[in-house]
């Protein structure tokens, strides 16, 4: 076997024009960006024309005369070919176009500026919940192994794992709301204090901070930390347990026990040698956990009453409202393209090498 | 690193502030005084424009947010029509010209006055936009032709509506009181108009309307908000605004009714109507609604067209045991097409569960073994299980059922192009008046495929309904209001012994209410909701 090397020559010209290199890792980047996109489109595209459901009738009811469902047909482009209903589809999607929403009466793009920061700040609250408390979890449980800490968070993650999420949903309603009193009902805000303040970001967490409306602020904290801290205890039984698997693995390395009979404080030894090196997989976990919340998580916003995403596109979907479909697709498609970009920044952070 | 640092101190600031989310102040322990609260679910909402919408949730809403020339009082439907915009009317000898008088004084929400234009505006507005609900008036024989004579302002106080032929005056004045017959503001709906298109895009999301409500906010899945129209005519509604907040979960509904956070909920499975009516600050009423369920042979398969096998799928439906079990509070067993309450209603119930009976009808069909057969059901919890008590009952008598589900499109698209067996349906009249219902239970003037008659559930069935069709078309031209009545009546006893629909339960809607809330009604099987009488 011969190894495959590169001619001196070649190595030169790649070293010689750094910013070369660059353009083509951007280019590279960019190519894969475009094409998964592409493909995203064409398979929800494909999947909304195979579907047993008549999109006519999701717009014109069933008690539509023929007329008014062919005229409705016609206006959908359906009597196009396929190939030509996806070209046009493209095109206006490039240009920002999301078409007009069957069961909104209104822009799919306007439907999606406000439900996704419904679910937007759900998530990013919940990951938060999920990663302060799941990886000193995870890591407590891993140094503990096999003692009760370890048995604890291990019952505590699975717990969280196996119930399911509208039983745990309706429950904590039922306390906390229901008879307790601590936090506030299903919506994002009591019904009175809606429409007060103006959308900004349409969180309105930080839209009230905006507003400097402290009532409402804390009005919006006791809608969501409910829901919140449901969908943090699944990202936090998620986290909490890779992160033990994880530091299980570097606490067998020899390098931690060269650390220690180095005289390293057995704090140092953990939160910053073992830790420090479980960061570049925990960070994919992590991230991948708050990519999935962006989704929406339908259940939650059902039981919660959430305007969000989750919701948005499983109506659109039931409904055949194939416009605001792809359009919910195109932004979660986007949002795991954007995630993955930051989670290689985030790798160079905390990584040197992958600098 | 730095990482495990600031995870630390996250973690310190998580312990420090959790406790003091005990600390926030609860919400209110009930709604402001001028203020009603309703939880619904209100995603079929998808559009405002009354010219266009055709869904529970758009009807509740252009009730109060819009008159008609005539309409109903909510205090006591069974008064019949009464003056609205119309103070009062006249109808030729012919039977044809209907000329109504405009009560005067009355205004928009934007202050413009209510005149004949803006009825003539909004009837033809109906006509011209051809929305799924325009057959209510085209049916008259309006069309975009001659809309501008036979829809006409003679003046500002008198307008004159012609239609094509004579029609039982009971029918054309029924229409009138459905959604669609809404009155709108022609000066601002125009004002607004893009294109041509009669300001439908505008309407969608916007109201002009004359009635004691005017639209705050719609938005959609999440809630919608009305609020006292300042140049309401009639007396100002002591509720000041309405929000109907979208929560699709019952228990969800039924926690935020007993928290009193919201006045009135109406989705509450029969179980949790059960649990809030253990507390005193709680009251549930129930009210008769239109719809009515049923289950349809399709006509075109050898087996399900035989008249005795049609018969003996009657006698095996358990009507009572559903009721009084899983549909209990949401159904009444009803065996005719029209909802009780309805003009020629009919209450004989001659079916319920006779296994026996049912067997010595499937063996003088030659089918004592039975035979195999699908059911095509929407995956609702309700509608399934009815499915299953079919089944159960069906294979008490040899009969093999099984059960396909789909969601509502896809089992619709099915039901409309005759590719089933059996359909599990619902069906909900049109507008209040028997012609609805007759028009699809008992009329079918050309069965055949290409004809496509697919608005017609006796299409769908391939039932070519003989016989029936003529009577129906008459009815619906009978003047003397008496003679139509009984005609429905007879329609209905025939219907019941021959067609291949077993009819099966009319629809009980129950909501529940905070002790304190007084005068609200749901329209009963022939309206909408009325919350301009409401007090707390």
């Amino acid at each position: 076997m011969t190894s495959v090397e590169s001619t001196p020559g070649e190595r030169r010209t790649k070293n010689a024009s750094p910013f070369f290199r660059g353009l083509k890792r951007l280019g590279a980047g960019l190519f894969s960006m475009v094409a998964t996109m592409f493909g995203l489109l064409l398979v929800t595209f494909l999947i909304a024309r195979v579907m047993p459901i008549d999109p006519v009738l999701a717009l014109v009811g069933e008690r539509a005369s023929q007329e008014v469902y062919d005229a409705a047909y016609k206006q959908l482009g359906l009597d196009q070919p396929l190939v030509v209903q996806f070209f046009y589809y493209v095109r206006d999607v490039v240009t920002g176009n999301f078409g007009t929403s069957v069961l909104t009466a209104r822009p799919v793009i306007e439907d999606i500026g406000r439900v996704f920061p419904a679910t937007l700040e759900l998530a990013t609250l919940a990951t938060i919940i999920g990663v302060v408390l799941g990886i000193p979890a995870g890591v407590v449980s891993a140094v503990y192994e096999g003692r009760w800490p370890d048995q604890i968070v291990r019952f505590i993650g699975l717990f969280g794992y196996s119930m399911p999420i509208f039983w745990i949903g309706l429950i904590g309603l039922l306390v906390f709301y229901g008879k307790l009193g601590w936090v506030g009902g299903p919506g994002r805000l009591d019904i009175y204090y809606e429409d007060i303040i103006p959308s900004v970001t349409g969180m309105i967490l930080i839209d009230s901070l905006i507003a400097r409306d402290w009532t409402i602020f804390w009005n919006a904290v006791s809608h969501i930390i409910l829901p919140a801290s449901i969908l943090g205890y699944y990202s936090l039984a998620y986290i909490s347990r890779m992160t033990r698997s994880f530091m299980l693995e570097q606490l067998s390395q020899e390098y931690i026990t060269t650390a220690r009979v180095k005289g390293l404080s057995e704090t140092k030894v953990i939160w910053r040698h073992a830790l420090g090196n479980v960061m570049i997989p925990l960070i994919t976990v992590i991230v991948l956990s708050y990519a999935n919340l962006l989704e929406g998580s339908v259940l939650t916003e059902v039981i919660f009453a959430w305007p969000g995403l989750g919701n948005y596109i499983t109506n659109a979907l039931l409904s055949a409202d194939m416009n605001a479909v792809l359009g919910g697709t195109v932004v979660v498609g986007l949002v795991f393209v954007g995630l993955n970009l930051l989670s290689d920044v985030l790798y160079k952070l905390v990584d040197p090498r992958a600098r | 690193m730095l990482f495990g640092k600031t995870i630390a101190a996250l973690s310190l600031t998580t312990a420090l502030v959790m406790p003091m989310i005990g600390a926030i102040p609860a919400a209110y322990a009930e709604t402001p005084p001028n203020m009603l609260v309703v939880a619904a679910e209100i995603d079929d909402l998808i559009s405002l424009d009354p010219q266009e919408m055709f869904e529970f949730s758009g009807s509740d809403y252009a009730n109060n947010v819009y008159q008609r020339l005539i309409a109903y009082d909510p205090k006591d439907f069974s008064k019949g029509y009464q003056p609205a915009i119309a103070e009062s009317w006249e109808i030729s000898e012919d039977g044809k010209t209907f000329t109504f008088k405009i009560a005067e004084g009355l205004k928009f929400a934007s202050g413009n006055p209510v005149t004949a234009s803006d009825v003539a505006f909004s009837l033809r507005r109906a006509v011209l936009l051809k929305k799924t609900p325009s057959f209510i008036l085209t049916q008259f024989g309006f069309t975009e032709e001659n809309a501008s004579e036979t829809l006409m302002a003679k003046d500002d106080g008198t307008f004159v509506l012609v239609t094509d032929k004579k029609y039982a005056p009971s029918f054309v004045l029924n229409c009138m009181t459905a959604a669609i017959a809404s009155i709108v503001d022609s000066k601002l709906v125009l004002e607004n108009e893009v294109d041509g298109d009669l300001g439908n895009g505008w309407l969608k999301t916007n109201s002009a309307g004359s009635g004691p409500y005017q639209l705050t906010s719609w938005k959609p899945n999440e809630s919608l908000t009305i609020s006292a129209n300042p140049n309401f005519s009639g007396d100002a509604p002591a509720m000041n605004r309405v929000v109907v907040r979208h929560i699709a979960e019952s228990a969800s509904q039924r926690l935020l009714l007993e928290k009193g956070d919201v006045d009135i909920v109406r989705n509450l499975s029969p179980e949790d109507v059960s649990g809030v009516l253990k507390s005193e600050d709680v009251k549930v009423m129930t009210d008769q609604r239109g719809r009515i369920m049923y289950i349809s042979m399709n006509q075109q398969d050898p087996t399900l067209s035989k008249p005795k096998v049609i018969e003996a799928i009657k006698y095996l439906i358990d009507y009572d045991g559903m009721v009084n079990s899983f549909l209990k509070g949401q159904y009444m067993v009803h065996q005719a097409y029209l909802p009780l309450s309805y003009l020629g209603e009919l209450k004989d119930k001659p079916y319920s569960l006779n296994i026996e009976k049912a067997k010595a009808l499937l063996a003088e069909a030659g089918l004592a073994d039975g035979f195999e057969v699908e059911f095509i059901v929407r995956t609702a919890q309700e509608r399934v299980e009815i499915a299953q008590s079919l089944q159960n009952t069906f294979g008490q008598a040899g009969i093999k059922a099984s059960i396909v589900q789909g969601t509502g499109k896809e089992t619709l698209g099915k039901y409309r192009a005759r590719d089933f067996q059996i359909y599990v349906g619902a069906w909900g009249p049109d507008y209040p008046d028997p012609h609805t219902n007759a028009d699809t239970f008992t009329s079918n003037p050309d069965n055949s495929f290409e004809a496509k008659l697919t608005g017609k559930l006796a299409w769908r069935n391939a039932w070519a309904a003989d016989g029936y069709t003529e009577r129906t078309a008459a009815a619906a031209q009978e003047t003397d209001t008496a003679k139509r009545a009984e005609m429905y009546v007879q329609l209905q006893k025939d219907f019941q012994k021959e067609a291949p629909f077993a009819i099966m339960f009319q629809k009980t809607e129950q909501n529940a209410l905070r002790a304190n809330v007084e005068g609200y009604s749901i329209g009963a099987a022939i309206s909408a909701v009325y919350y301009g009488n409401v007090t707390k």
